[in-house]
């Protein structure tokens, strides 16, 4: 698992989740299954953009855009600066 | 008296072009809609509904999301004097099957001859039907009639009397769908002329909401009240607002909006996760009622409001408060806007021990209550207790509602009906107590949890509890425990298990927390699963749901030291 996974997999358990020691897979699916509610999304695309420097529009927030730990890293990394 | 129809036909005649709705889509341009435009866009379902032989004082089911299609489809029905009904829409996280079940159990409760919805979803409606039932059309938004100025003279809606019933409401919760409300023009009128006035509404003012019109707040005071008043609103989304919270105030700046309506978690959520440059060149100096409705109301959380939006113009006299419900066609009461609603520290041991609101004393515990308001105009209130008879002023009982604009009954419903009245008194189910003359709301009858604006009954979350393996029926226990910073209840559910082994343990915390959510579509904030003789049952073997709440949190404690 890479750095980027690990870090918001710990800030979904810890912080969204309240289950600190829950190991979320980086496949599993976060958005469609109802694992984040969508009052957290926001926490989420705010907690990207301070630890990232990435921006997430609202309107990516759906499982279209990322639905996985996995997915969300390959956003990230396609829009940090190379 | 007048009807829905021949109100908007006026409107229509006087102010054609002006602006009814702005409907805002994110990442699309707001589409403004004039009255004339509005009342083209319902004549084609009318005339769509009358093509498929739907008759005045039939229900129509309208399963659409936010956009021109619902308020077409809803202001159309009402031309062709049919009775339209609003479903929500399914979510990402609900289980399709559990929102199949709950269509086919509202169909058979309301019986409609007609449901409204996309071509993508017809198959998820189809699976829904059961031979005989009382659909006869399932109508798709890309087959209907084109749009053209209404001939008034020859829809049926302009027959309907002020008595016919106009709309079905649902009670909200889990199990509400069950609870229709129906509501005719005069009751709905009766409504909007008292809350109106409670409201002192005028021709400066402009709407802005984001609520759903499947529940009373966003239906009444974001839909109809401004539309058949001639107030422009500008209307969004619950989905877009909780994506992006800073979309309300700048739609609010933008359109000088002087009127909006939030349960508290909204003020809460709005306070957190607005960013500083969202907010750059917004002015909210305009509002001047944000009110605070359809969850119990928390002075902290305006503090937190205004803390936030202060240096944006908001004034703290514009946080506002009321109570309303379904059954009421909406409000209650209401804070008179002229000044902050009133708060009143008391005691908080003679609250919990004696029920009564006494004045709060330096040496004691304090609670500290906001007041809900006045009883709007048309509203008597009476504060009952065990036995039905009215206590004394400050004493905390059941609150009952009597007006022009109550429900008559649930539809189709009598044995909830029933239940619901205490000689044409409607028995709310709140806990509240009168101080010279405010309602001050504190607390439900039932175990009801509110959360995020939303009622949720514990016995349904139990209930799917007991589908997951390894859960036994009566063996689980679901409570609201409130949040202070969210503003709001969270959900906790225990559940009791034969195994003692962790993983095992852990692992059934997990298939629990997946099946209630995707069958309520409510997240769980706290799962916990223990192994057995946790629970603590009454002598009759009932589940104590405040003993194990208490319960619960000392454990939280003792594990967090």
């Amino acid at each position: 698992m890479s750095d980027i996974q690990t870090t918001i997999g710990d800030y979904v358990s810890v912080s969204i989740l309240k289950q600190p020691k829950r190991k979320t897979r980086t496949d599993e699916p976060l958005i469609s299954s109802g694992l984040i509610d969508s009052f957290s999304l926001v926490d989420l695309a705010l907690f990207v953009e301070d630890t990232f420097g990435v921006h997430i529009d609202d309107t990516e927030l759906n499982a279209q855009t990322f639905d996985t730990l996995d997915q969300l890293a390959n956003l990230i990394r396609s829009r940090q600066p190379k | 008296m007048t009807t829905f129809s021949r109100q908007l036909q006026s409107l229509h005649g006087r102010t054609p072009e002006r602006v009814a709705v702005v409907l805002q889509h994110a990442g699309q341009p707001d589409v403004p809609i004039s009255y004339r435009q509005l009342l083209r866009g319902a004549s084609a379902y009318a005339r769509t509904y009358s093509r498929e032989k739907i008759e005045p004082g039939e229900v129509v089911v309208l399963i659409l999301q936010h956009g021109e299609d619902l308020i077409y489809s809803f202001l159309g029905a009402v031309l062709q004097g049919a009775v339209p009904s609003i479903m929500p829409f399914l979510t990402e996280k609900l289980a399709p099957e559990r929102y199949r079940a709950e269509l086919a159990t509202l169909i058979s409760v309301t019986k409609p001859t007609a449901i409204v919805t996309y071509p993508e979803f017809e198959s998820e409606v189809r699976g829904a039907l059961r031979e005989g039932d009382s659909v006869r059309s399932v109508i798709l938004t890309d087959r209907l009639e084109s749009q053209s100025d209404p001939d008034f003279d020859s829809l049926p809606g302009m027959k309907r009397s002020s008595e016919d019933i106009v709309l079905l409401q649902h009670s909200s919760g889990t199990t509400g769908l069950q609870k229709g409300v129906a509501l005719s023009h005069q009751a709905v009128f009766n409504q909007l002329e008292a809350y109106s006035r409670a409201l002192n509404l005028n021709d400066q003012d402009a709407i802005v909401s984001w609520l759903p019109l499947y529940h009373d707040m966003g239906l009444i005071a974001g839909f109809l009240m401004p539309i058949l008043s001639g107030i422009p609103l500008v209307l969004s989304s619950p989905f877009d607002w909780v994506r992006a919270p800073y979309k309300l105030m700048q739609a609010v700046s933008q359109y000088r909006g002087t009127l909006s309506w939030l349960p508290n978690f909204g003020f809460n959520f709005c306070s957190q996760k607005i960013r500083d440059r969202n907010l750059e060149g917004v002015d909210l100096s305009s509002w001047r009622a944000v009110i605070n409705c359809s969850e119990p109301v928390r002075l902290e959380s305006h503090q937190a409001f205004y803390e936030r939006f202060h240096s944006y113009g908001l004034k703290w006299e514009a946080l506002q408060c009321s109570y309303a419900m379904a059954e009421n066609v909406f409000g209650v009461t209401q804070t008179d806007l002229s000044r902050p609603p009133k708060v009143e520290q008391i005691d908080r041991e003679a609250f919990m021990v004696e029920h009564v609101a006494r004045p709060a004393r330096s040496d004691r515990s304090i609670m500290t209550m906001m007041s809900s308001g006045k009883p709007i105009a048309n509203t008597r209130i009476r504060i009952l207790d065990d036995q039905g008879k009215d206590v004394a002023d400050k004493k905390v009982g059941e609150i009952a509602l009597h007006s022009d604009c109550m429900l008559t009954g649930y539809y189709n419903r009598p044995d909830a009906t029933k239940r619901a009245f205490l000689d044409n008194w409607y028995l709310t189910g709140d806990y509240g107590y009168v101080s010279d003359g405010e309602v001050f709301v504190s607390g439900r009858k039932k175990d009801m949890i509110i959360v995020g604006g939303k009622n949720v009954y514990p016995q349904d979350l139990e209930s799917l509890s007991y589908e997951v393996p390894g859960v036994h029926a009566g063996r689980s226990v679901a409570f609201g425990l409130f949040n202070d910073e969210a503003g709001t209840e969270d959900v906790v559910i225990i559940a009791e298990v034969q195994s003692e082994d962790p993983a095992e343990q852990e692992r059934i915390a997990e298939a629990l927390r997946q099946h209630v959510t995707q069958n309520s579509a409510i997240a769980l904030r706290y799962v916990k699963v223990v192994g057995p003789k946790w629970i603590l049952k009454t002598s009759s073997g009932k589940t104590a749901r405040s003993a194990n709440k208490e319960k619960f949190l000392k454990e939280l404690e003792q594990e967090s030291k």
